[in-house]
């Protein structure tokens, strides 16, 4: 059974990859000192996990949005969702 | 009631999680493959970074079907919710009727999507079928009906089909919960001399709060990822005027099989799913803890 | 008085729902010549020759017996792998179970269409392209998420007490599981069931696309004649008709535990 079919390339790779770290870095996190439900600027109780959740949903509109309504360099998109996921797991 | 935590709860749920991530993340991870490349053949694609993003994003035709699905799920909301919210109220309690209703009911739901388009190709058509008939016969019309000739004809019958086929199911949620009110409430608005239309204001309306919600939003996601039904009717015609989201893909990825522009409007659609579910599960949630306080 | 004009109006809902239905009927006994050449509310010159053709023909009823066969093996195999995961659910508080049921949901409201490229590769690779099990695995894409709801919600309602009795009492996991859980409630089993049965039996998109001709359910048999012969009117609506009938049949049996399945708002 090959997994050409799949068609993966290096950078394709490194995303899943980097996701996979993340949530791996959420669990041990969640291991360590276990998340306490709050309510946020979100309106609704959220734990550590929701808030991540929420931090890459807004991550891939913001790369979205900016795909779609810019002509500039979409690594600007990075910073700006960096600081969005920060905001969101901070203040969520 | 504390939950007991174990997480040796995993073992349980390990089989659920190993057959839905076959059938859901290793798809999940080939789109996202396919997206950012420009595929030939087998073996044979190219690394293109992000141009079919870009071309989707930019895409008119897309955008105009965004808009139709957001239209046609509006509407369908509309229409069905407080039609099957009248039926549940008409519903009898008890007795035979409630057996007959609720079969009745539940007859369109279980009929394959694609057959339900055929059904009204043949109810509709101006030839052969019942409605198209009718509504000719009457000769109100400048242009006859005919749901393959004029796009605000092929809107009726959709509407009409999707109306048909749905509000069952939004009555039979409705219906539920107007059974879990106890006989007590209305008992003490007959004391109080309440009228129907206070009754249900400040009775059955709020008790239907949790049921309604559901039925909302279930009505909003599957109106959302319609397919078969339209398929069937009109094939997206005429011209694109009834071409939704998912007829829409179906067309680039198995119509003109261009993967990766398939790829990338399929993870557009999917981001667009994944907050409107997220946003669904957040108010079942809440709702739940609602009616328990 | 009141409640006369009620079911009036009721009865009228009931009629026009029927109604389509009913046109479907009556086409499905008339001959495609009789269709064309005249039109009439009930058929005059009633013919079964459309559902002896679908009896007779293999290319038509081979459609129904193959429906059948991946909507019981993706029936079986859903309840099978969701129970234990539901009675996960409904009992246990464990690392990351909110997400987890999260992620599970997702499937059930994520877009067919999405999958559909995939899939057939997929499938291709692993060699299962054309056979019932490929439509009954990907049926389980929504219907195992859904019996997992619908299953938790059931079990929720179950006290806790009789699991402790239980295992006081020195049964073993599984052991109370299958003789005493399980039956304490089959309606919610009987209720998970149908809607496995239905979504499966009236999903056209995966089942077109992964099968060929072994395993071609009645759903693309019936598209494939719209597209490809020209179109035998009666020949559609006797096929239509007889999709109907399954369905009419599972609803009887399970009409009684129906609403309870609605009330929980588990679909």
């Amino acid at each position: 059974m090959s997994l050409d079919w799949m068609a993966w390339t290096l950078p394709t790779a490194l995303f899943f990859l980097i996701i996979l770290l993340m949530i791996c870095g959420m669990l041990v996190w969640e291991l360590v000192s276990p998340t306490v439900e709050r309510k946020g600027f979100l309106g609704f109780p959220t734990t550590r996990g929701t808030r991540f959740f929420i931090g890459l949903l807004g991550t891939g509109y913001i790369h979205l949005a900016w795909l779609g309504l810019t002509d500039l360099s979409l690594w600007m998109a990075l910073p700006i969702s960096a600081v969005w996921i920060f905001v969101a797991m901070r203040w969520g | 009631m504390e939950k007991w935590e174990n997480n040796k709860a995993w073992f349980l749920v390990l089989p659920v999680f190993l057959i839905v991530a076959f059938s859901a993340i290793i798809p999940l991870m080939t789109v996202v493959n396919y997206s950012v490349q420009d595929i030939f053949g087998p073996g044979n694609a190219v690394f293109v970074g992000t141009e079919w993003f870009e071309e989707v994003l930019r895409d008119t035709r897309l955008h105009d079907a965004l808009g139709r699905q957001f239209l046609f799920s509006g509407l369908v909301l509309l229409i069905e919710i407080p039609l099957g919210i009248l039926v549940a109220l008409a519903m009898p309690k008890r007795g035979w009727g409630v057996s007959a209703s609720l079969i009745t009911l539940a007859l369109p739901l279980l009929i394959p999507w694609n057959v339900i388009g055929t059904i009204w190709i043949i109810f509709t058509r101006p030839d052969i079928g019942l409605f198209g008939v009718a509504v000719n016969g009457l000769d109100l019309l400048s242009v006859p009906f005919d749901h393959t000739a004029r796009p605000i004809y092929a809107w009726i019958t959709l509407m009409a089909m999707e109306v048909w086929h749905w509000t069952p199911l939004v009555a039979l949620l409705c219906y539920a919960g107007l059974r879990a009110i106890p006989e007590a409430y209305y008992q003490a608005a007959k004391i109080d001399g309440a009228s129907a239309l206070a009754v249900f204001r400040y009775i059955q309306l709020p008790k239907m709060r949790g049921v309604l919600t559901i039925a909302v939003l279930l009505r909003f996601m599957d109106s959302f990822l319609i397919y078969a039904e339209p398929f069937a009717l009109t094939g997206g015609g005429p011209g694109n005027t009834t071409t939704f989201l998912s007829i829409y893909l179906v067309k680039i990825a198995v119509g003109q099989f261009d993967l990766g522009p398939a790829a990338a409007f399929s993870l557009i659609y999917f981001l667009i799913v994944l907050l409107l579910s997220f946003i669904f599960y957040q108010v079942l949630l809440n709702v739940g803890k609602g009616e328990k306080r | 008085m009141k409640n006369r004009k009620r079911y009036i109006a009721l009865a009228v809902y009931f009629v026009l729902l029927m109604l389509p239905i009913y046109w479907m009927l009556t086409m499905s006994l008339r001959t495609n010549a009789d269709i064309l050449s005249s039109f009439s509310y009930y058929p005059k010159n009633l013919t079964f020759t459309n559902y002896i053709k679908i009896f007779t023909d293999r290319a038509w009823y081979s459609g129904y017996i193959n429906s059948l066969i991946y909507v019981t093996m993706n029936t079986v195999i859903s309840l099978s792998f969701a129970l234990p995961a539901a009675y996960a659910f409904s009992r246990f508080k464990f690392l990351g179970d909110g997400q987890m049921f999260f992620w599970l949901l997702t499937n059930r409201m994520a877009p067919a269409a999405v999958f559909l490229l995939p899939y057939f590769q997929l499938y291709s690779t692993v060699g299962l392209i054309d056979t019932h099990i490929a439509v009954a695995l990907a049926h389980c894409l929504f219907n195992v998420p859904l019996a997992v709801w619908i299953l938790e919600g059931f079990m929720s309602g179950i006290p806790r007490e009789i699991d402790e009795t239980a295992f006081i009492d020195g049964y073993s996991f599984p052991r109370f599981f299958i003789t005493l859980f399980i039956p304490l409630i089959r309606a919610g089993v009987g209720v998970t069931a149908f809607f496995c049965f239905m979504f499966s039996w009236v999903e056209l998109l995966f089942a077109r696309t992964l099968t060929v001709t072994n395993a071609k359910p009645i759903v693309a048999t019936m598209t494939r004649t719209i597209s490809a012969t020209g179109l035998d009117w009666g020949l559609m609506a006797a096929a239509g008709t007889l999709t109907i009938v399954p369905g009419a049949l599972v609803i009887w049996f399970v009409r009684n535990h129906m609403a309870k399945g609605f009330a929980l708002g588990r679909v």
